[in-house]
């Protein structure tokens, strides 16, 4: 049974890695899954300075998911390079950086800066991040924008750049265009939805940033349709996410069109969530006989 | 750090909506008095695991007792649990009340507020424990405030055996009128350190009571947290200095935390 994946001609040993931003830097949850098992590991949102992040409260619960809106709190690219990328080498995984900026300007520093770490396997461009407000999603929503961004930031990448769509438009087809347009070598979504939640009794929102992104369970039927048509309107490989808690779930969107898939709140949920998802698939496997895991990629 | 599948042996209602749990857990030889769990719902719509602290502990026969107040569907599903059944819990977290803090000291103060009040027995028999092997030799009082004697003096009870106990409520229909705070006032002597517990108004006035009087005050502090384990930066609060993991004015109240030096948080 084979359960590798080759992405950018990058191999992974299993499809399964966690999300960004819901696996600190890997260390926080070294108590419960060896990183070593992981497909990849995918970092938090690195900016090129530390930023403060939103008000709180920050995260709230909603039904099978929750909301957050943490405001891509960060120490920024130096502490990343001087503590956690060191941490992470220490481990035979793929190491992804999720990359976050303001500004075009502000990306570049961040890019810039890690163009010479052969560590990294990927750069995640988070174009989608709904909860800063001048940030990533002003170029997440608008297709010209994005086509622009993504080939500045691949002009002077030293990884292959994985562009992070947003599922905050209407058309999901558009965007994973004009990011192959613009020269990303993939692509990976569905990131938050936009949502709101009010606490009726203290006439208040749940969250200080009175919005936030949803995810969990609740976004996974949203998060499949749109792998299935961002993987239909594209050429190159597409990472899936958004609600996956178990091997059946990332089973779907390996059929929808991914290449590979992301755990994300549902680490919150079960501290071996990911663990679970890559034993889950092998079991799907040896159930259904399926030899290669590349078989089930588009499977439908 | 681990999660188990820990197996409840005993439940009780100790006050209106306020109920203890037992559990059988191995975390239990690892805590320190005001750590932390994380209690994850049965439910299948209810994904977030929910913290409550550890009220007390036998670390010897590896159990482990909670103390919570119904204020939600979580709590309320918890509180309908029987003997037997299990709950997938994960701990000990955080950074509990420090111990070393007491040595030398001369009048400690413990203060609890309503459902702040569970982390502060387990606190309790430890200082007292280190006080009969004579590391410590202050006199420990313990203030706990309440609603009314109508919500019930939960705890009390087992406070009073191993401390001088001074309850207030806030409509005075039992002990002194007011908060823990009032108690303490009350009691005319001022304490060289105070561990507390409680609502966020009571932990501001005894941080500010604190820098008035120049002693320290260990504070326990609340947020809502999604992952419990610093992952999530989703239980932030503001701090004074730079901190050393986030390299901006914020701690994580689930890692950094539970419990602060009052100077060092901004409440
Ligand atoms: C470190 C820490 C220790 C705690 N210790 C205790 C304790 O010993 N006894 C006790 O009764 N309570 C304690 N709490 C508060 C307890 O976590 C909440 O009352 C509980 O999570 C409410 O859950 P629910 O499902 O009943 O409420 P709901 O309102 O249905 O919960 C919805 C979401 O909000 C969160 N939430 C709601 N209220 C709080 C709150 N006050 N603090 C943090 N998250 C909240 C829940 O965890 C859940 O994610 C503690 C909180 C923290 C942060
Ligand atoms: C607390 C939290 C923090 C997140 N931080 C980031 C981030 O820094 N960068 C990013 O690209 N996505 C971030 N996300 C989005 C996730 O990576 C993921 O796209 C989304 O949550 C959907 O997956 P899920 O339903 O499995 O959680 C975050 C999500 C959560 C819940
Ligand atoms: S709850 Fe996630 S960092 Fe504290």
């Amino acid at each position: 049974m084979n359960t590798a994946v080759e992405i950018c001609g990058v191999s992974f040993k299993n499809p399964v890695m966690d999300a960004s931003g819901t696996f600190g830097s890997g260390q926080e949850y070294g108590a419960f899954v060896d990183l070593n098992r992981l497909g990849a590991v995918v970092t938090k949102g690195v900016a090129n300075v530390p930023w403060q992040g939103n008000p709180t409260p920050r995260v709230c619960e909603t039904p099978s998911g929750m909301m957050n809106a943490i405001g891509l709190q960060n120490p920024g690219v130096e502490v990343f390079l001087e503590r956690d990328l060191p941490y992470l080498r220490q481990f035979d995984t793929n190491v992804i950086v999720n990359v976050c900026g303001h500004s075009l300007e502000e990306y570049l520093d961040v890019v810039d800066r890690l163009a010479g770490e052969k560590d990294i396997s990927f750069l995640e461009i988070n174009v989608s991040c709904p909860n800063v407000k001048e940030g990533g999603i002003a170029f997440g929503t608008d297709p010209g924008k994005l086509e622009d961004i993504t080939r500045n930031i691949k002009a002077h990448a030293g990884q292959p750049i994985i562009v992070k769509l947003s599922p905050n438009v209407t058309s999901i087809s558009d965007m994973a265009r004009a990011a192959e347009a613009g020269g990303a070598d993939a692509i990976s979504l569905i990131n938050t939805l936009t949502a709101m939640k009010i606490d009726i009794y203290k006439r208040r929102f749940a969250l200080a940033n009175r919005t936030g992104g949803l995810s969990g369970p609740a976004i996974r039927p949203v998060a499949v349709r749109m792998v299935y048509e961002a993987s239909h309107a594209v050429n190159i490989p597409v990472i899936g996410m958004g609600g996956i808690a178990n091997g059946e779930d990332a089973v779907e969107f390996l059929m929808a069109g991914a290449s590979a898939v992301a755990v994300g709140m549902y680490n919150f949920h079960e501290p071996t969530a990911m663990l679970q998802v890559i034993e889950g698939i092998e079991e799907f496997m040896r159930k259904t006989g399926t030899e290669d895991v590349k078989e089930l990629i588009g499977a439908v | 750090m681990r999660t188990e599948n820990a197996r409840i042996i005993d439940i009780r209602k100790l006050a209106e909506n306020v109920f203890g749990i037992l559990f059988e857990a191995a975390m239990a030889g690892e805590a320190g008095p005001g750590q932390f769990v994380m209690v994850r719902p049965h439910s299948d719509s209810r994904l977030l695991m929910r913290p409550i602290s550890i009220c007390d502990l036998d670390s010897e026969r590896r159990l482990l007792r909670l103390v919570f107040r119904v204020a939600g569907k979580g709590t309320e599903e918890f509180s309908r649990a029987r003997v037997g059944d299990h709950y997938s819990i994960m701990g000990p977290l955080g950074n509990g009340f420090p111990l070393e803090a007491a040595a030398g000291k001369s009048h400690i103060a413990l203060m609890g507020g309503g459902i702040g009040a569970p982390p502060l027995l387990n606190l309790l028999r430890m200082l007292r424990r280190r006080a009969d092997r004579g590391d410590i030799s202050a006199r420990i009082s313990v203030y706990l405030g309440y609603r009314s004697m109508e919500d019930g003096l939960f705890l009390k009870d087992e406070f009073e055996p191993l401390a001088n106990v001074v309850v207030s409520t806030d409509d005075g229909s039992a002990g002194v009128k007011g908060t823990a705070l009032d108690g303490l006032s009350q009691a005319g002597t001022a304490p060289d350190l105070i561990y507390a517990c409680g609502p966020l108004p009571m932990l501001s006035a005894i941080r500010k009571y604190a820098s008035k009087e120049g002693i320290d005050a260990y504070i326990s502090l609340e947020e809502r947290m999604a992952c419990g384990v610093g992952a999530c930066l989703g239980c932030m609060v503001k701090t004074t200095k730079e901190d050393h993991h986030s390299h901006v004015k914020l701690s994580r109240i689930c890692t950094e935390g539970p419990v602060f030096l009052s100077r060092d948080v901004e409440i």
